[in-house]
């Protein structure tokens, strides 16, 4: 059960989005940018760092509602998620998503873990600025998600295989208007 | 130096938000809800737990700014921030303030570490449900921002007195989008 009393049957971060729907909303506004809008990195390579953080957050909604998108997106299997979860230096993904992801796992860690190394290699690989301030956030953002869904102890379904079923609908959806109680 | 080419000479968070104003005024509209708009804590209440989740976390820039927004919040009353600030936890502060700042402390480590005690601790205090949202949202929004503004390595001045500014302002003026300087 959650902590607080929040509208029964809703998963995840949507029960306190629909507790708090003001808060829902530029959360879902700073998603929708970070996440969807036009960039440099793929829907699903951002969806993939979501996913990585979340997995080193140990926070199973998030993990597995983004290991969804990112699959979708990606349009591989939960085997190649894991994968990359697992062992992501040897997963089939290009050195750069490489780069950005450690640089992702150093910011779940503290932003002060983040090195200078970490960075040189990054650019080398030819991350832009943009593609490394959008690393950064991500992670950051998904340390926030990830606190928020956990901390009020919400309700996950247990099956992966539900996330994987949604994920198409979801994407379909985006972020931004979306409704947290469908 | 900051980690990417972020305008010079512009602190913590602001130098990063105008750099990416897309994802920045968001930030900002989130933080001016969750720190300013009604909730049954005060905003110097909110100010307080934002930095003490920032000093966990060690981020100085975070740390300094919210103290010192907390500091001309609390008023007549700022000592006990410093209290808080070096984990004393003052008398003059509620046994509800306590057991949320100890909330807010787990939310820091992980949103896991939250136990059932915690909550009912807030809980026998008087603490509602809002209250309760607002905190763990509180903490797990200064994790994003602790790690957004160390993660990219953003300017952090030493001078505290740059820091009574910034808590001027923000306790006065709020969160509002920093604009591009004037060329």
């Amino acid at each position: 059960m959650a902590h607080i009393e929040l509208p029964e049957g809703l998963p995840g971060i949507r029960g306190p989005m629909a507790f708090r729907p003001e808060t829902a909303k530029p959360l879902n506004e700073l998603a929708e940018v970070l996440m969807r809008s036009e960039n440099s990195l793929t829907r699903g390579e951002r969806e993939l760092i979501g996913t990585y953080v979340s997995y080193l957050n140990d926070c199973f909604f998030c993990q597995n509602a983004h290991g969804g998108l990112a699959q979708h997106y990606l349009q591989c299997d939960m085997k190649f998620i894991d994968g990359v979860k697992f062992n992501m230096i040897d997963a089939d993904i290009s050195a750069k998503l490489k780069a950005l992801l450690s640089i992702a796992a150093s910011v779940q860690e503290g932003g002060k873990q983040v090195t200078l190394t970490q960075i040189s290699t990054a650019k080398n690989l030819g991350a832009t600025d943009i593609e490394i301030h959008d690393t950064v956030l991500i992670a950051a953002a998904f340390c926030m998600f990830n606190r928020y869904v956990d901390g009020l102890g919400t309700w996950a379904p247990e099956d992966r295989q539900f996330y994987i079923n949604r994920a198409k609908s979801r994407a379909e959806e985006g972020y931004a208007n979306y409704d947290p109680r469908h | 130096m900051a980690h990417i080419a972020v305008p010079e000479g512009v602190p913590g968070i602001r130098s990063l938000v105008l750099f990416r104003p897309d994802t920045g005024k968001h930030l900002y509209d989130l933080v001016q809800i969750l720190l300013r708009d009604p909730s049954p804590l005060t905003t110097a209440e909110r100010e307080l737990i934002s930095a003490h989740v920032s000093a966990r976390n060690n981020c100085a820039f975070c740390r300094d700014s919210h103290a010192a927004a907390a500091r001309e919040l609390y008023g007549e009353q700022r000592e006990l921030v410093d209290g808080v600030m070096n984990d004393v936890l003052d008398i003059s502060i509620s046994n509800k303030m306590k057991a949320l700042l100890t909330i807010a402390g787990k939310v820091q480590q992980s949103g896991k570490s939250v136990s059932e005690e915690n909550i009912n601790e807030a809980r026998k205090h008087g603490a509602t449900d809002r209250d309760i949202h607002d905190t763990v949202l509180i903490a797990a929004t200064f994790s994003m921002f602790n790690r957004y503004v160390d993660g990219l390595a953003s300017f952090t001045p030493t001078d505290p007195k740059t820091y009574e500014e910034m808590g001027k302002r923000m306790s006065t003026i709020g969160y509002i989008l920093p604009q591009p300087p004037k060329k």
